[in-house]
């Protein structure tokens, strides 16, 4: 199956600044695609090119087949959208939006009291939108993006300036999405967020895009770390433990030892001689590298920076 | 297709105007305030001729206050393309298949609808100065005025696509457009100006809306102002292609 989105070679510069240096990847059917990476990095540019608001300078990019930026109200048929940081008229009911919304695409819209009930909006039908609170302005542009039952959502930055309740909430809608057999494709600056949530992440920097992968994969290949914390009495355990195979570094304060090592292997191993040697443990834990330390090793800094 | 998305919104956008109070309020109100606190000064202090010109005397008065209705129209329109644009609500409705023409025509529809109310509330609350004989072709004169309007708001779309800010829109599209009225030829006769304002007169709507409105208000027939219309449609056209090549969605 073809992918839903190709995205090859793609330039976009305003004035002298470049937004986006060298953008390719690809998207494919049903699965949730995360363009992450911080604020200004190009994300939102890439995306708003994807979905014809923008004209990249250079490039080549089809969804669904479509050309987004010759073919746009064609393909604005079969996509949702959510971009950031939009806002709707401030008196504007609830169930107007969805009803406005339902009337501006050809095809059949989805019922739209049943999607403002799934998403849990149905007590806010008659309220304004400037009476909302931010994840029920969040969830009301979901409904919007989705009335018209696309078949590739694209979400910018969906969750920024939520509570983290309402962040799991909404990450609970987007799965729906998924299991509807919908693709979709999201931008976040949130590692947590793309983890927990995307099949696929891109990691962009600076305009260009660092690499591509599952997000435990990409752990796994540039973070193959692993530091397990344990706290035992035995004192040969230190001389022990720098034995296992894949150790880097063992520190020991007190009680509590911090072994360093690599490869999957390595809990593995630590607990192994802990058996074998019938060391008495009081506490035990790991530490696995996530995303945000792959963005550190990948780029020099924190994401946060 | 487009036509449902269009009467939705519109009807939308009517709804959403009418529930801010201050807005709906000073568009529609202050234009009738003005007009009957006007008229009755003028018709119980002074007498017409104490005014340069023609003055506010005859169809000096209801063409003044109509003006005032047209700009306030606009200006609301400039206001509410700048706040649509700032909070990103035109863009938005662009990630739709909405075609950009259409969310303006809603915009252009709501105003002239507006434009028409105000004008029959001014009206009805003029009928006490003007005498149930006094002959007033009220159709016409509404009619005359939509199209005055709806040449000016390309006027208004030119500023709204130029306004950096939505808190610079109503500021900047009142020094630019109340002063138009000024050389629109109700006070002073527009071949009285001097050269350069003449011809700056020549070039705005509202010189033209004036003379169409006057004309109606004192009983011409609708062909002896066709150059009117005409040369409001051709500034309607000039300044909504200008508009277009410069409008900003975002």
């Amino acid at each position: 199956m073809p992918p839903v989105i190709q995205v090859s070679g793609v330039r976009k510069t305003y004035g002298s600044t470049v937004a986006v240096e060298e953008a390719s990847f690809e998207v494919n059917e049903g699965e949730i695609f995360g363009l992450i990476g911080p604020n200004g990095a190009g994300k939102t540019t890439t995306m708003e090119c994807i979905e014809g608001l923008r004209k990249p300078d250079r490039g080549t990019i089809a969804v669904l087949g479509l050309d987004p930026f010759r073919q746009v109200y064609k393909l604005q048929e079969c996509i949702g959208v959510q971009l950031q940081q939009a806002q709707l008229q401030k008196r504007i009911k609830v169930w107007e939006a969805v009803d406005l919304w339902a009337s501006l695409y050809r095809k059949k819209a989805v019922d739209g009291e049943r999607l403002l009930e799934q998403l849990g909006l149905s007590d806010k039908r008659g309220s304004w939108f400037m009476s909302l609170s931010g994840g029920q302005k969040q969830r009301l542009f979901i409904a919007l993006a989705l009335i018209n039952d696309p078949e590739v959502v694209f979400l910018d930055e969906l969750t920024t300036g939520l509570d983290p309740q309402s962040r799991r909430a909404i990450w609970d809608l987007v799965r729906d999405i998924r299991e509807r057999g919908k693709t979709v494709f999201l931008t976040t600056h949130l590692m947590e967020e793309a983890e927990r949530l995307c099949d696929r992440v891109a990691i962009m920097e600076h305009g260009r895009i660092i690499d591509i992968d599952a997000p435990e994969r990409l752990v796994a290949r540039h973070c193959p770390e692993r530091t397990v914390i344990l706290d035992a009495e035995n004192a040969a355990a230190k001389d022990l433990f720098q034995q296992i195979s894949g150790v880097q570094s063992v520190t020991c304060i007190d009680k509590r030892f911090t072994i360093g090592g690599r490869g999957d292997d390595f809990v593995t191993e630590v607990i192994h001689c802990l058996s074998e040697n019938g060391i008495r443990v009081t506490d035990f834990r790991t530490i696995l590298p996530n995303l945000e330390d792959v963005f550190l090793k990948l780029t020099g800094h924190s994401i946060r920076e | 297709m487009i036509l449902r998305g269009l009467s939705k919104l519109t009807w939308i956008e009517i709804k959403v105007f009418l529930r801010e109070p201050l807005g709906a309020i000073g568009t529609i109100g202050v234009p009738v305030l003005i007009f009957v606190v006007l008229g009755r000064v003028t018709n119980h202090k002074f007498a017409p001729s104490s005014f340069p010109g023609n003055g506010l005397s005859g169809a000096g008065l209801p063409v003044l206050v109509s003006l005032l209705i047209a700009i306030s129209a606009v200006l609301s329109l400039v206001t509410i393309i700048s706040i649509y644009r700032e909070g990103g609500i035109l863009k938005r409705l662009r990630a739709t298949p909405l075609r950009p023409f259409t969310i303006l025509t809603a915009h252009v529809i709501v105003k002239l609808m507006l434009t028409a109310a105000t004008l029959s509330l001014m009206l009805m609350a003029g009928r006490r100065y003007f005498p149930p004989d006094a002959h007033v072709p009220w159709f016409s004169f509404t009619i005359a005025l939509m199209i005055s309007t709806w040449s000016i708001l390309s006027v208004g779309f030119l500023i709204a696509s130029i306004v950096p800010t939505a808190r610079f829109a109503q500021p900047i599209g009142a020094v630019v457009l109340y002063p138009m009225i000024a050389v629109s030829g109700l006070f002073v006769p527009v071949e009285a100006l001097p050269p350069g304002l003449h011809a700056v007169a020549r070039a705005l709507p509202l010189t033209y809306a004036v003379n169409l409105l006057k004309g109606i208000w004192n009983g011409d027939r609708w062909f002896a102002h066709i150059g009117d219309v005409a040369a409001m449609t051709v500034l309607f056209l000039f300044f909504t292609v200008l508009s277009a090549k410069v409008f900003r969605w975002e």
